[in-house]
């Protein structure tokens, strides 16, 4: 049957001819470009050879990675806690904790406003109790919220989908051999999880490294990778730099998750 | 059922996330629709705020909807013929073509966006245009229009399905067309309306890609959030959420029904 | 079938099948399927049976140098859809998103043919099948034997020049396949239409088969009727493979075989044989002073209506023999066999 197979890269063409130009032919350019200034191969060395850029690195870092732990620690309770579970009220409770899986991060960024901005729910709460007003939206801590907030619909999901497969008997083994409640947490559920983890929390990390709207709308002084760039591009007019330091977040960002993929030995994507 | 303590314990904090969740958007619902958000809800509420977003960003939601539906038949057009080769053709070559199409979503959409400018940011009439746009969303959501079809395919035995019809004198493009397209609708609904929702939110790439003309709804979020009060800011969130909740809804129901299917097929 | 054309006859001529992988499914094959003839492809997994008949169909390509005719004109380069051959599949392969009489008429609706035509003719094959009142239904509401009729209407429903069936039974549970077995049987008589048909269970070839195909590791161990094939089998394999058959090594001596358990009375037997094979239904349980055999019985299985016996007498496996259920039998009883001379094979 060669002749299908003709038809079938028929049937592939497109999107490949589409994909060549408007993504491998520009990522190609953005990495020659990144050559292009005043540094040359040293734009590509700047994010650990300049300390602002290294600092940045480094703080963006941080944060996927609290990022990442505190959305698995969360979504894993819940998640696990919603699967196992059957109460009147559940399935109205998945749906408000996943309804905000499609927000970009511009409105994740007004939501983190509204809960701890100037006229924000803990501000009125914290000076009604202790009559401080708390707040902290637009520092780091105010982005590490809001990428929990984006983070926590999706991994739900992920939890919740594989929390579903694993099987039961498992559990009754364990507790027929005489475990305790956290020696099955530990022995069964977490092992059994582990890939939804490791997936759902690349995801995480990628968000955390790569998304900016939400940075932006909370100020665009916070120090990490993504307003770097956004600062030298449209600010500095420093596209080499901009360009090779975007070029070196991709790659990061893209073999974290392929690392993550191998590991899960299943696919992984992000979404921000 | 007895429900101890450690039930109790869990269910009150995921009730705490719920709220962390859920408690901005109802608190920017009520600031989009009240006189004085700083006086809180007893200064009255009102529809001033949303017809005020109305006049100043009308543009960015028909061109934000017209973008999405676009993308939506780029992705229809590329993604789905795409999806039934892979699934077709398991080698080497498919599987290198399966991992590239997914980089555009691992790739941030930050640097996606400067790839496209310094590429095609010369051409004049493409980067003012709002296909421009289109272009990156089309990048972006590619892989999920592509993923989702794929699964289905792959979760039904298309082989011997189109075994079959052969055998009753289809050609490829009648199976294509008669047995493949009509199995795969769940899940080329499923990627539609994640195209369009995604399509719809996207910001990462569209805040550089976009010019003073060509604003989405997400770019106009973004101005508003930067230069105007809070109570407009919440409106024109409020509209958002109006266009997208349908497009959620959906989702969550498809994805309920399939499951419902799989129940009753296993019984 | 109103068709007064003759039924199709296929020849195979050198068909060798190596895949990609550089598996080698079948050996050079040379094969004739009569006129109206059901044969059967017959063998363990991975023997080769499947890929004959998917080559047949032209969903496989021999090897270069292979050929298949059809009423002697070369079709081997067309591929499935241009060979109007009806295919039953073993999971049925029945579309989803049409109903029972969607499915039926596809082939039709293909063939452009004018829809009274097509109602007429969906109508017909339903009547055939019995199975009118599923016209309207979805796949995913028949049952496994109800699909199975579906899947054979949709192959019949074309006038298929012949009828493919891989193991159209294999999914299916023991008591519907042998109600299934049967129509099928009276199926493919009424319409004497050519019919290859693949399967590994040896019932259900000798039920179905006007000839079998014994296949073993990609090459045929035997063709003939399904009586040639059981009373002489050509080599150990398909003995083994074709029923029970029980084996004693010894010598002849003066018209009688000799083994360390006693002598079996057979006058024909060749000279040169060292080893004799007899059906279970051939040995009878004797008295000491008339037994050929004397053993000791290592299992018995009590099946309702007989005794299924092993006894051994002195070989590497047991002999396997069935004794009226009457009788009480326990592990380690001495017994004595009569062997019907009539019914002892050598190779």
């Amino acid at each position: 049957m060669t002749r299908d197979s003709y038809r079938l890269t028929t049937l592939l063409l497109p999107a490949g001819i589409f994909f060549a130009a408007f993504f491998l032919l520009p990522l190609a350019q953005l990495f020659h470009i990144g050559l292009t200034g005043k540094q040359g191969w040293g734009a590509y060395t700047a994010i650990v050879t300049d300390r602002n850029y290294f600092s940045s690195l480094v703080s963006t870092l941080g944060l996927a990675a609290a990022t990442t732990a505190a959305t698995l620690i969360i979504s894993g309770i819940a998640g696990v806690f919603l699967q196992r579970n059957r109460f009147p009220g559940n399935g109205a409770l998945v749906a408000m904790l996943t309804f905000p899986l499609a927000f970009p991060g511009v409105v994740i960024g007004f939501m983190v406003i509204m809960l701890a901005g100037r006229q924000g729910l803990i501000g009125d709460v914290s000076r009604w109790l202790t009559g401080d007003k708390i707040v902290f939206a637009y520092s780091m801590a105010g982005l590490f919220m809001g990428y929990v907030y984006f983070s926590i619909p999706r991994t739900i999901l992920t939890v919740m989908a594989a929390a579903e497969k694993l099987d039961p008997k498992l559990e009754e083994a364990a507790r027929s051999l005489g475990a305790s409640t956290w020696r099955v947490v530990l022995d069964v559920i977490i092992p059994g999880l582990k890939p939804a983890f490791i997936s759902a929390g690349a995801i995480c990390f990628a968000t955390a490294m790569g998304a900016f709207g939400t940075a932006f709308t909370l100020a665009t002084r916070i120090n990490v990778l993504p307003m770097v760039i956004y600062t030298e591009f449209t600010l500095e007019a420093n596209i080499a730099t901009a360009a090779a330091l975007s070029f070196v977040l991709g790659a990061v960002t893209w073999v974290v998750l392929a690392v993550a993929r191998t590991a899960a030995g299943s696919t992984v994507a992000a979404a921000g | 059922m007895k429900r101890g303590a450690a039930f109790y314990a869990q269910l009150a904090f995921t009730l705490l996330v719920c709220a962390f969740l859920i408690a901005p958007v109802i608190l920017s619902i009520l600031a989009g629709v009240t006189v004085n958000y700083q006086s809180g809800i007893q200064s009255g509420f009102t529809l001033r705020w949303v017809f005020a977003v109305w006049d100043g960003y009308r543009d960015t939601i028909f061109l934000s909807i017209g973008i999405s539906l676009a993308c939506l038949a780029g992705t229809l057009i590329l993604g789905v013929p795409a999806a039934y080769a892979l699934a077709k053709r398991q080698n080497a070559f498919s599987r290198a073509l399966e991992e590239l199409l997914v980089m555009p979503v691992a790739v941030p959409g930050l640097a996606t966006a400067l790839a496209l400018i310094v590429t095609y940011g010369g051409a004049g009439g493409f980067r003012t245009s709002w296909s421009f746009i289109l272009v990156g969303h089309i990048l972006f959501t590619l892989p999920f229009m592509v993923r989702s079809v794929l699964a289905v395919l792959s979760a039904i035995d298309l082989k011997t399905l189109e075994e079959g019809a052969a055998s009753l004198g289809a050609s490829f493009w009648q199976r294509f067309f008669h047995i493949v397209l009509p199995n795969c609708r769940g899940g080329i609904l499923a990627g539609s309306l994640m195209v369009v929702t995604l399509s719809m939110g996207e910001f990462n790439m569209t805040w550089l890609l976009h010019t003073p003309l060509t604003k989405t709804l997400p770019v106009g979020l973004a101005d508003a959030y930067a230069s105007l009060r809070l109570e407009i800011g919440s409106a024109y969130t409020l509209v958002f959420f109006l266009m997208i909740v349908p497009l959620l809804v959906a989702l969550q129901w498809l994805g309920q029904a399939r499951q419902a299917k799989f129940v009753a097929e296993d019984e | 079938m109103t068709d007064s054309m003759k039924p199709l006859a296929i020849t195979l001529t050198g068909c060798a099948k190596t895949f990609a992988d550089g598996t080698k499914a079948l050996e050079p094959l040379d094969l004739v399927i009569k006129s109206g003839e059901t044969l059967v492809l017959l063998g363990p997994s991975g023997c080769g049976k499947t890929t004959t008949l998917r080559i047949i169909a032209g969903l496989e390509q021999p090897d270069a140098g292979g050929t298949v005719l059809f009423d002697g004109e070369d079709v081997t380069p067309l591929s499935i859809e241009k060979r109007n051959v009806g295919m039953v599949f073993q999971s049925y392969a029945l579309f989803p998103n049409m109903s029972v009489a969607e499915n039926i008429g596809y082939g039709l609706r293909l063939r452009k043919t004018p829809s009274a035509a097509l109602r007429a003719r969906v109508n017909e094959m339903l009547g055939m099948m019995r199975i009118e009142k599923l016209a309207d239904r979805r796949i995913d509401q028949l049952s496994g034997g109800q699909r199975q009729r579906v899947a054979l209407a949709r192959a019949l429903a074309v006038r298929p020049r012949a009828l493919l069936l891989d193991e159209p039974l294999t999914a299916l549970d023991a008591k519907l396949r042998d109600a299934l077995r049967i129509e099928i049987d009276e199926l493919l008589r009424r319409l004497g239409i050519t019919a290859v048909y693949v399967t590994h269970d040896q019932a259900e070839a000798m039920a179905l088969g006007d000839r079998i195909v014994v296949m073993e590791h990609g090459k045929v161990a035997q063709i003939g009727t399904p009586r040639d094939i059981y009373q002489r089998p050509a080599t150990l394999f398909v003995a083994d493979f074709i029923g029970t058959m029980n084996r004693v090594a010894g010598h002849v001596a003066g018209g009688a075989f000799v083994t360390s358990a006693g002598s079996i009375p057979w006058p024909e037997a060749p000279a040169r044989a060292t080893e004799a094979m007899f059906r279970p239904q051939d040995v009878s349980i004797a008295d000491d002073g008339a037994a050929h055999l004397k053993g000791t019985i290592t299992a018995a299985f009590f099946l309702g209506d007989r005794t299924r016996l092993a006894v051994d007498v002195g070989g590497d496996k047991p002999l396997i023999l069935e004794a009226a259920a009457r009788r009480d039998f326990s592990h380690g009883d001495p017994i004595g066999l009569r062997i019907d001379p009539h019914g002892l094979l050598s190779l």
